[in-house]
């Protein structure tokens, strides 16, 4: 059997699937040792801040200053505040008040500013303008004042006596901090949600707690499954006919729907993670029953079975012997497949609300409720369930790929 | 003596296990096919029977490599073509192959029919669907298929009728050389008289113009064939007429195996079954003189060392042992 | 002659009917039959005439649906699985395929060890129970050395069949059933395999039920012989009154099918 092991690591497919699988593991194993917030706690105040890099702005004042003279500065800090849109609405606004056309070169930053310095007036009517649209030019105006000026920004502190501003410091345009020596700076690689929670520290133990549901659900699965497939297909008579009774009731009624109705009616507030895998798991037996069943009854009238009938072993032996090894690779394989699709069963109920209660825990299907509630594709914020969804995607992939694998090599006629 | 249709000149193929090793099953194999003959090889299991037939066809895909050798098809030598050429027009037009065990291989979802459109769309015929199975009709009826067959699926067909068919379907084209690995073997003695029966048939027919019959069934091959190779541990040991190998084998392998025949026939009760003891070389690594050596009732120390060449004999026949024929025969007659 | 030797397995009406309605087969249809003690009985037919079907009722392993099965003078009784385990002491089997008779997952010194369990060995010493099976696989030319720990896909299927028959070496049956043992293995084993059972019941004194569809074979190897068609028994003496003066055209065209080396092998005839 150490062959098959070779041959296992062999396929390219099951290698594939393995590294991705390894590598999801590592990541859910090894950030909680670096990253040790709880993944629930609310960290920002405002909603969906997108990726990045936040540094303290009132540590960066005391961080130590390093002048940096760098020539696209200006250009670059000039183009952040200027977009292409607003140098259009200040031209279309120069035209309005009678600047010809041809004089206003939107491209040359230092002739546009120079312009909407002399004849920008707030106060001035424009027919035809709206409120808002007057707003908007008094809104880009302040931001712009100042942009081109070369001192720098005055830090001033309320002096506690005489209640006055006084000069503290002086922020020059090129002065530098080193982010190294920031006390605090937060990498949000993934943004924080619609609660102001980091999304990469909940997706991470998401992942965990999904892939644990995912296990239970599939263990039991399989666990039920096959002892219920082993006792139908090999005792057969009474006891096949009343498990296969019951193993149609639950193939015509959809396992999902079933899953649904005892999610339902256990209630919020009882629903934890491990239950939800309980249940899950207790729903999705039915097809594992099945395929065990049909592989005993081909195995069954097998000579080596025969002939350890002959031999005078007990029932349980033949079962556990003669029968089972040979199955135990196809039963791996539907055990893997059983994972993933409790995964995403986990992910259904929780998209549709009835996953795990929302305090203790997440889980993606959790993660994906809740950027569906806020909205977060309608709003853009794809960082709030891009990631889940990928995760899912990859976590599935990966299971099918190294079942697919695995089946190349137990089952030869798919050998290439 | 009629028109050759192939010849074979010492070919050697090998398989590379998964492992890299190198397995010799074909050792410059060299044999000759005449029109309207039929040639048996006989030998016992693993000696590298159903290699040869696959190496016959000049198609290699791995494990399978081809190593040497020339392999002429009515005056075209087919070894040096590309591979794809082989496969459309070569393979079933003028050698067609049937692999041992193929009526366990027939697609359980597909009728009858359809197996004969892909084969007809394989070799590009462009016959529409009307044709085909006019054509199919008429070869179902002279080999003495029911046409209803075609219409039926493989698990509804009893393994001598699966079998048929499987043979039918490889003549669709009237190759020149049909190869038949051990077509008979798994089914019972009437299954296998009407399979026998309907080969000989395709002969006499002209649908085939000559066959190459697998078995290690040598009282079978005796029926079947004219002319016997026997093979041992990739080499041919003995070639010559059925009737000179089956009554009068000169190499010690052959006559072990004549020991093994059984027939129905008054006085073969009392014939003590002579077994060969001993199991055949491991062809990864064969042994340097005659392969036979190790299991032979003849040896002699020289046997082991020196590589053994073929002797002819006036009549044509050839052996592979160091033994002159006289010494042979003194020795059988000796016991 | 046959009052002198005494009955050791016997069926009366014993009949097999798989499926029901339109898949409704009559596997075997009403079959009388008595094996005496130590004789060869070989059951001959072509296939699907209900040989394996037979071997099965006989091992016990499947039911008959009618008739009943009488071991040594009283009628069989194995409704429970102690007394299955005592009956299976007495009849064993070797089946037709070598290569499925094998748990490919169990080490071949399992496959011995059993045996030796069965016959009450099971607390031997260790040096013990290796002698025995050294013993076992010397009777059929294997090297107990060479095989241990072993699995069984590391044999050819001539050692697999050898192997078969050292288990019952170490069982020593009253009586064996061979199902077709050498009908998957090639001719030039076979000689070996049949050698090895003649000596065998020889050395246990055995009845041996050999079946096969070879009808050569039968006379080769056996004293009488049942001709089985469509699940009936059609004839049934012994080998050389059957094979030589058969009377039933089932059996001469058995006869028939079979390719001779001496006679004229008649093509024409089916
Ligand atoms: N795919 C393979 N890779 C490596 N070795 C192989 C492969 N197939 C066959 N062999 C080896 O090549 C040798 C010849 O095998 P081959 O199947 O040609 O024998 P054979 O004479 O047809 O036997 P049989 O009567 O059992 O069909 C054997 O020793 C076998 O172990
Ligand atoms: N488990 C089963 N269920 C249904 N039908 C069966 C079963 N086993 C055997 N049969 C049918 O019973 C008939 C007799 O089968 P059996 O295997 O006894 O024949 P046999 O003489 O042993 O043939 P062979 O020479 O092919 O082994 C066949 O028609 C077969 O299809
Ligand atoms: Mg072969
Ligand atoms: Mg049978």
């Amino acid at each position: 059997m150490k062959h098959t092991l070779q041959q296992v690591f062999h396929s390219g497919k099951f290698v594939i699937g393995f590294v991705i699988f390894v590598a999801l593991m590592l990541i859910v194993i090894i950030y909680p040792l670096i990253i040790t917030d709880a993944p629930l706690t609310i960290i920002a105040q405002g909603t969906f801040f997108k990726p990045g890099i936040y540094v303290n702005v009132y540590d960066s004042m005391n961080a130590p200053k390093y002048t940096l003279l760098l020539e696209d500065a200006d250009a670059k800090r000039i183009a952040s505040r200027l977009t292409p849109e607003d140098r259009q609405a200040m031209k279309e606004w120069l035209i309005a008040i009678g600047i010809p056309d041809n004089a206003i070169d939107i491209e040359d930053t230092a002739q546009l500013l120079g312009l909407w310095e002399t004849h920008f007036d707030p106060k001035m009517q424009i027919a035809g303008m709206t409120n808002a649209k007057r707003n908007y030019y008094i809104r880009l105006n302040t931001s712009l004042e100042g942009l081109l000026a070369t001192e720098g920004a005055i830090i001033a502190a309320k002096n506690a006596d005489t209640g006055a501003l006084e000069e503290k410091g002086n922020v020059g345009q090129s002065e530098f901090v080193n982010v190294t020596q920031v006390a605090n700076v937060r990498v949000l690689p993934l943004g924080t949600d619609n609660f102001g929670r980091d999304v990469l520290t909940q997706l991470v133990t998401a992942t965990r707690v999904s892939l644990q549901i995912g296990f239970i659900a599939g263990l039991i699965a399989t666990l039920v499954g096959l002892t219920l497939g082993l006792l139908a297909g090999y005792v057969g008579g009474w006891v096949d006919d009343i498990i296969m009774f019951v193993t149609n009731l639950f193939t015509v009624i959809p396992g999902f729907v079933l899953l649904i109705l005892i999610s339902f009616s256990i209630g919020q507030e009882r629903r934890g993670a491990t239950t939800v895998a309980v249940v899950i798991g207790f729903t999705s037996w039915v097809w594992t029953t099945r395929a065990v069943r049909a592989q005993v009854i081909s195995l069954r009238n097998r000579d080596h079975v025969n002939l350890s009938k002959l031999s005078g072993h007990s029932l349980v032996h033949i079962i556990l012997n003669d029968i089972l090894p040979y199955i135990a690779s196809y039963v791996v394989m539907a055990m893997i497949l059983q994972i993933s699709s409790g995964i995403l069963a986990e992910a259904g109920l929780s998209i549709l609300g009835l996953g795990p209660r929302t305090t203790d825990v997440p889980t993606l299907g959790l993660m994906m409720n809740w950027a569906m509630i806020y909205q977060a594709h309608v709003l853009g914020k794809w960082w709030a369930y891009l990631p889940v969804l990928i995760t899912i995607a990859l976590i599935t992939f990966s299971m099918n790929l190294m079942n697919t694998g695995l089946d190349q090599v137990f089952n030869p006629a798919l050998r290439d | 003596m009629g028109k050759i249709l192939l010849e074979v000149r010492e070919l050697t193929t090998k398989y590379v296990t998964r492992f890299r090793e190198d397995v010799y099953a074909v050792d410059h194999v060299s044999l000759q096919v005449e029109e309207g003959k039929a040639l048996g090889i006989a030998g016992e299991s693993g000696c590298g029977k159903s290699t040869l037939a696959l190496s016959l066809m000049g198609y290699y895909f791995a494990p399978l490599h081809y190593i040497s050798g020339d392999i002429i098809v009515d005056g075209r030598n087919i070894t040096g073509m590309d591979p794809d050429t082989v496969r459309k027009a070569v393979l079933g037009r003028d050698v067609a192959y049937i692999p041992q065990a193929a009526m366990n291989a027939l697609n359980p979802t597909q009728k009858v029919i359809n197996f004969i459109e892909d084969v007809i769309k394989v070799h590009d015929l462009g016959a529409d669907k009307k044709e085909i199975y006019e054509r199919a009709r008429i070869l179902f009826e002279t080999v003495g298929l029911p046409e209803s067959v075609l219409h039926k699926y493989p698990v509804e067909l009893s393994g001598g009728m699966k079998q048929r068919t499987v043979i039918a379907i490889a003549v669709l084209l009237s190759p020149k050389v049909l190869i038949a690995d051990e077509p008979s073997s798994a089914l019972d003695v009437t299954s296998q008289k009407m399979v026998i029966k309907m080969l000989m048939r395709l002969m006499e027919d002209g649908l085939i113009g000559s066959l190459i019959f697998i078995t290690h069934e040598l009282p079978l091959l005796y029926n079947v064939t004219d002319d016997i190779m026997v093979m041992y541990a990739g080499q041919i040991v003995e070639k010559g007429t059925a009737r000179e190998i089956v009554f009068d084998p000169l190499h010690p392998y052959a006559k072990g195996l004549m020991g093994s025949i059984i027939v129905p026939e008054e006085g073969v009760r009392d014939v003590k079954l002579t077994a060969i003891p001993g199991a055949p070389p491991n062809l990864k690594k064969p042994p340097s003189g005659c392969r036979f050596a190790e299991r032979c009732k003849y040896v002699q120390p020289l046997c082991k060392v020196t590589s053994v060449g073929f002797k002819e004999l006036d009549n044509g026949r050839t052996y592979r042992c160091i033994f002159s024929e006289a010494e042979l025969r003194e020795a059988y007659q000796n016991g | 002659m046959a009052e002198e030797k005494q009955v050791c397995l016997s069926g009366k009406g014993l009949t097999k009917v798989f499926g029901f309605g339109r898949q409704r087969t009559l596997a075997v249809d009403h079959v009388d039959f008595s094996f005496y003690e130590g004789e060869i009985v070989s059951i001959v037919g072509e296939s699907g005439s209900g040989k394996t079907t037979l071997a099965k009722m006989l091992l016990g392993l499947i039911n008959p649906t009618e008739g009943e099965i009488a071991f040594q003078g009283q009628v069989r009784d194995i409704s429970s699985q102690k007394k299955r385990k005592e009956y299976w002491k007495n009849i064993q089997a070797i089946f037709q395929d070598p290569f499925s008779s094998y748990n490919i997952f169990n080490k071949i010194d399992a496959v011995l060890l059993d045996c030796i369990h069965m016959r009450g060995g099971r607390n031997l010493p260790h040096e013990k129970k290796v002698e025995l099976m050294t013993e076992a696989c010397g009777f059929v030319n294997l090297k107990f050395a060479e095989l241990t720990n072993k699995y069984p896909f590391e044999l050819s299927g001539g050692q697999m069949q050898r192997l078969m028959i050292a288990r019952i070496f170490l069982l020593k049956p009253k009586v064996l059933l061979a199902d077709e043992p050498t009908s998957m293995i090639d001719a030039c084993s076979r000689a070996t395999i049949l050698d090895m059972l003649m000596d065998l019941r020889r050395e246990i004194g055995m009845t041996l039920i050999f079946i096969t569809h070879d009808i050569g074979l039968a006379y080769f190897v056996s004293d009488s012989v049942y001709i089985m068609e469509h699940g009936k028994i059609v004839e049934h003496g012994s080998a050389d009154e059957v094979i030589l003066n058969p009377k039933e055209v089932y059996t001469r065209r058995l006869i028939n099918d079979v390719p001779k080396i001496y006679e004229e092998w008649d093509l024409s005839t089916v």
